[in-house]
C-alpha cells in the first residue's frame, strides 16, 4: 500500500497535528490499528537526499529548526520585563521533528523519576510533583520504542537504570578516544561508565544499513538513514498502511470544537497560506513542549476562554529547560572526536538528587564532541584563547583533533512563573502571536550545574588532560533550550494539570496531547525516549477507547 | 619580529587581489576586497601554512554579502569606514590598510578588536578558512587540512590515538 490521501470535509479517524517524535509513534500506531489517519506537519517533507554536511546550512542558518524570521520568539527573564525578540527555544521543524536533528541520546527515566516529590519532599519555590505513572506502567513502551526504532546500547551496563523487559536490539556504536579516557578516569573515581544508548544503528537493523561514523549527527539529518528518526522509522511504516497520510508544510492555527466541547479538527494554512478545515473524530497534538500549549492558547473560544483544555490553568506553564553544564580539556595525543556520533560513553553515578548536597538536582555526564570545524575554531577554545591572530590560528589548529567535552545534562525545575504565552504585540509571518517565553532558574538548577563542573573537572584531570576550562552557563548561553517540557503537564488532579495518566486531556475527551509537555520533572534532561515510550502508551489507551467508541 | 617576510608577501597579495584582471565581484569592489582581505589575513595569518588569504575567505565573504549575509552589507560599510578612520588617525601618512606593515595592522586591530564589526568579520573569516567550500572560501579544503579534518563520509575505528591503544 502507498500513503493515503483523504479529504479534508469528511472526517478522519484520528487528527495528529506535529509528524515528529511522538506524533511519528502515534501515526504508526493508530495506522497499523487501522483507523484513518491524516498528520499535519508545520514544515518541509525532507528525505536523505536533501540533507549534506554543510556546517553554515545546519549550525548557522537554522537548518532544519525554526526560523525566528518567519516565526519570531520572545524571551523576557520575569513577567516584569519586556519581552523582546530572542531564539530562546529551538525545534526540529520537518516531517520527523527533532528526531531527525537531534544528537540521538536515548535515556531511559530512572524510576526514582517518576516520584521525586515523594523521594525528597517539597522544593521552595517549584512545583515539584510525582508523576501519575510509575517507571513500570513505562516499561513495556520504552522496550517497543527501543524496538521499532532501533537503539544501540548495552542492557545492565547501567547499574542505576530500572529493571528492563529486554535488552537493546543492536549492541553499543563503537567507543571513541573521549569514551576510552572517560571510562579509564571515572572508573578509578569508583564510578560506573556505560556505553551511551543512542537512536543510532550500530549494525543493519529493519532495511536500513548501519551507521558509517561520518560524525555528522548533532544538529544534521542523517545521509546514511542510520540516525534512528520518526522519518526514517515509524513513518513510513505508517504510510505504507494506506491509511495514513502525511500532510507537509501545514501549520495549524486553531482546534475546533463542538457545541457538546469535543474537538472536530483543526483550521491549518497549507503551503500557499490557504485555510483548511480537517475534520476528524479524534485530534492527537505533539506539536512539541512549547507548540502544543501555544496551539491550545490560540483555540480559544466561548466555552473555553482561556484556551482548549485549560480549565486548570497550567497550560503553558511549569516550562522546564535543558540544564547543563559542560567542561572541556586538552590531551596530548589526537582524539579525532569528530570522526564517530558524539557520545560513546556517560555515567548516572550523580543522577539521583541527594539532599547532602543541599539542593535538589543530579544529572548525567557523558564525554563527547560537539562541535565542526568553524563552530570549534569560533566557540570551542578556552575563555582566555587570543581571539585572532598567529596564536590563536596555532590554538585552533593544535585543539581541533586533541579536545573533548564533559557535558552534564541537569535537572530543570517546574516553576508556575515560567511559562509559555502567547506575545501580545509580536506576529508570525502568518499574523498569528508569537511565542512569548518566561523563564529564569530555580536556584537550585544553578547550583547543580555548578557542583557538576566540580566533577567534571575531577573526571578531566584523571584522564590526564591537560589544559582545562569549563562554560559557566547563564541563562543568555543557555539559548536556545532545545529540550522543551512541562507546559501541559500530566497529573490524576484535573485542577493542577492538564492531561491525565494517558495524555488524554482532562476538559476534552477525544483530544490527546503527548510530547514533551506531558513532563512533570525533567529527570536529567535527554527526553526522547520518554517523549516516544508516552506516545506508544497514549495511542494504547486511545486505540482501545476509540474501539469501545468512546472518542468520536 | 618574524612576521616581516609575511608583511612582505601579504602586500603583495594584497596588490593582488586589488589589481586581478577579471576577478569577479558579487558584492565589493576591488579596493574594499582588498582592505577588507587585509584584516581577515591578520585575524587568520599565513603562519605555520596557508591563512585567510590562501583559502580565499575574501571570496567567501564578497558571496556571503549577496546571501545568508545580505543583511549585514550595511554592517561592512560602516564598520570599514570605522576602521579607515582609525587607520588615518593611528597612521596619518598611511592610504590604506592593505599597504600598512603588519605590526601596524595589528595596531589597528587592537584598536579595533572589542567593536561588533570585529566580531563579524572575525566569524565571517573563521567561517571562510572553515566552512563548506561551497561557499568560496577554504579552497583547496587548506582549512581543514590545517586542524587535521579530513572530510570522509565514513570512518572506521580506531578513531583517535586514545581508542587505539590496548586496553
Amino acid at each position: 500500500m502507498s500513503a493515503a490521501t483523504f479529504p479534508t470535509a469528511e472526517a478522519v479517524d484520528f487528527l495528529v497535528i506535529g509528524a515528529g517524535a511522538a506524533g511519528g509513534v502515534v501515526a504508526k500506531e493508530l495506522a497499523t490499528a487501522g483507523f484513518s489517519v491524516v498528520v499535519l506537519e508545520q514544515g518541509p517533507y525532507l528525505r536523505e537526499r536533501d540533507y549534506s554536511h554543510d556546517e553554515i546550512k545546519y549550525t548557522i542558518a537554522p537548518g532544519l529548526t525554526n526560523d525566528p524570521k518567519v516565526q519570531p520568539v520572545t524571551y523576557r527573564k520575569s513577567e516584569t520585563d519586556a519581552a523582546r525578540p530572542m531564539k530562546a527555544i529551538e525545534y526540529g521543524r520537518q516531517v520527523g521533528g527533532g528526531s531527525v536533528h537531534f544528537t540521538a541520546n536515548y535515556w531511559r527515566f530512572h524510576e526514582s523519576d517518576f516520584h521525586e516529590r515523594s523521594l525528597y519532599g517539597a522544593v521552595s519555590g517549584a512545583e515539584l510533583a510525582d508523576w501519575p505513572i510509575s517507571y513500570a506502567d513505562l516499561e513495556p513502551y520504552y522496550t517497543k520504542a527501543e524496538y521499532e526504532l532501533g537503539i544501540s546500547g548495552l542492557a545492565g551496563a547501567n547499574p542505576f537504570e530500572g529493571p528492563r523487559s529486554k535488552p537493546y536490539p543492536l549492541p553499543p556504536m563503537p567507543v571513541k578516544s573521549s569514551g576510552v579516557l572517560f571510562e579509564r578516569a571515572t572508573k578509578k573515581l569508583g564510578l560506573h561508565p556505560f556505553p551511551a544508548p543512542v537512536a543510532i544503528l550500530s549494525q543493519p537493523y529493519q532495511g536500513r544499513a548501519a551507521c558509517v561514523n561520518c560524525g555528522f549527527c548533532e544538529s544534521f539529518g542523517c545521509e546514511m538513514r542510520a540516525k534512528s528518526s520518526a522519518l526514517v522509522s515509524v513513518i513510513p511504516t505508517a504510510e505504507k498502511t494506506g491509511r495514513c497520510e502525511i500532510r507537509p508544510e501545514c501549520y495549524v492555527r486553531k482546534i475546533e470544537t463542538d457545541g457538546s466541547g469535543r474537538a472536530t479538527g483543526a483550521v491549518y494554512f497549507d503551503r500557499n497560506r490557504r485555510e483548511t478545515l480537517q475534520r476528524a473524530k479524534a485530534v492527537f497534538v505533539c506539536a512539541n513542549g512549547v507548540e502544543t500549549p501555544k496551539l491550545l492558547l490560540l483555540s480559544k473560544s466561548k466555552r473555553f476562554p482561556e484556551g482548549l483544555a485549560n480549565s486548570s490553568g497550567a497550560v503553558g506553564k511549569y516550562l522546564m529547560w535543558d540544564n547543563g553544564a559542560e567542561s572541556q580539556g586538552v590531551f596530548e595525543h589526537p582524539l579525532n572526536e569528530y570522526k564517530g556520533i558524539q557520545v560513546t560513553r556517560l555515567i548516572h553515578d550523580y543522577y539521583a538528587a541527594d539532599s547532602k548536597r543541599g539542593f535538589y538536582g543530579g544529572g548525567g555526564i557523558d564525554a563527547r564532541f560537539d562541535y565542526y570545524p568553524a563552530g570549534f575554531a569560533l566557540n570551542g577554545l578556552p575563555p582566555d584563547a587570543p581571539r585572532w591572530g598567529s596564536e590563536y590560528k596555532q590554538m585552533f589548529e593544535q585543539y581541533f583533533s586533541r579536545t573533548m567535552m564533559l557535558m552534564a545534562h541537569t535537572t530543570s525545575l517546574a516553576q508556575e512563573k515560567s511559562t509559555i504565552t502567547l506575545d501580545p504585540e509580536v506576529k508570525d509571518a502568518w499574523g498569528l502571536p508569537a511565542v512569548r517565553v518566561t523563564y529564569d532558574y530555580h536556584p537550585d538548577d544553578v547550583a547543580t550545574m555548578k557542583w557538576m563542573i566540580g566533577k567534571q573537572i575531577e573526571i578531566l584531570e584523571g584522564a590526564g588532560a591537560g589544559k582545562i576550562w569549563s562554560r559557566p552557563w547563564d541563562i543568555v548561553d543557555q539559548m536556545p533550550s532545545r529540550h522543551l517540557m512541562g507546559t501541559c503537564r500530566m497529573g490524576n488532579d484535573a485542577g493542577r494539570s492538564v492531561v491525565n495518566a494517558h495524555s488524554q486531556t482532562h476538559d476534552v475527551p477525544n483530544l490527546f496531547l503527548v510530547d514533551g509537555s506531558n513532563f512533570v520533572t525533567s529527570a536529567r534532561q535527554q527526553p526522547t525516549a520518554t517523549i516516544q515510550a508516552l506516545a506508544y502508551r497514549a495511542a494504547d489507551y486511545a486505540i482501545r477507547a476509540a474501539k469501545r467508541d468512546e472518542l468520536g | 619580529m618574524a612576521a616581516w617576510p609575511e608583511v612582505r608577501a601579504a602586500q603583495r597579495h594584497a596588490h593582488a587581489v586589488a589589481g586581478a584582471p577579471g576577478t569577479h565581484w558579487e558584492s565589493l569592489n576591488a579596493e574594499t576586497a582588498g582592505e577588507i582581505e587585509a584584516i581577515a589575513a591578520q585575524i587568520i595569518p599565513s603562519t605555520g601554512g596557508p591563512g585567510a588569504r590562501e583559502a580565499g575567505v575574501i571570496f567567501f565573504i564578497d558571496r556571503a554579502l549577496t546571501t545568508f549575509a545580505h543583511d549585514q552589507r550595511e554592517a561592512y560599510r560602516s564598520g570599514m569606514a570605522q576602521f579607515q578612520q582609525k587607520r588615518k588617525e593611528l597612521f596619518p601618512e598611511s592610504t590604506a590598510i592593505a599597504s600598512l606593515t603588519g605590526p601596524q595592522q595589528i595596531t589597528l586591530i587592537r584598536r579595533m578588536e572589542k567593536s561588533d564589526f570585529f566580531e563579524l568579520l572575525r566569524t565571517h573569516t573563521v567561517l571562510g578558512f572553515l566552512a563548506d567550500p561551497r561557499y568560496g572560501g577554504n579552497r583547496g579544503k587548506v582549512g581543514w587540512q590545517q586542524i587535521g579534518f579530513e572530510d570522509r563520509m565514513s570512518y572506521q575505528p580506531p578513531f583517535g590515538y586514545y581508542d587505539a591503544e590496548p586496553k
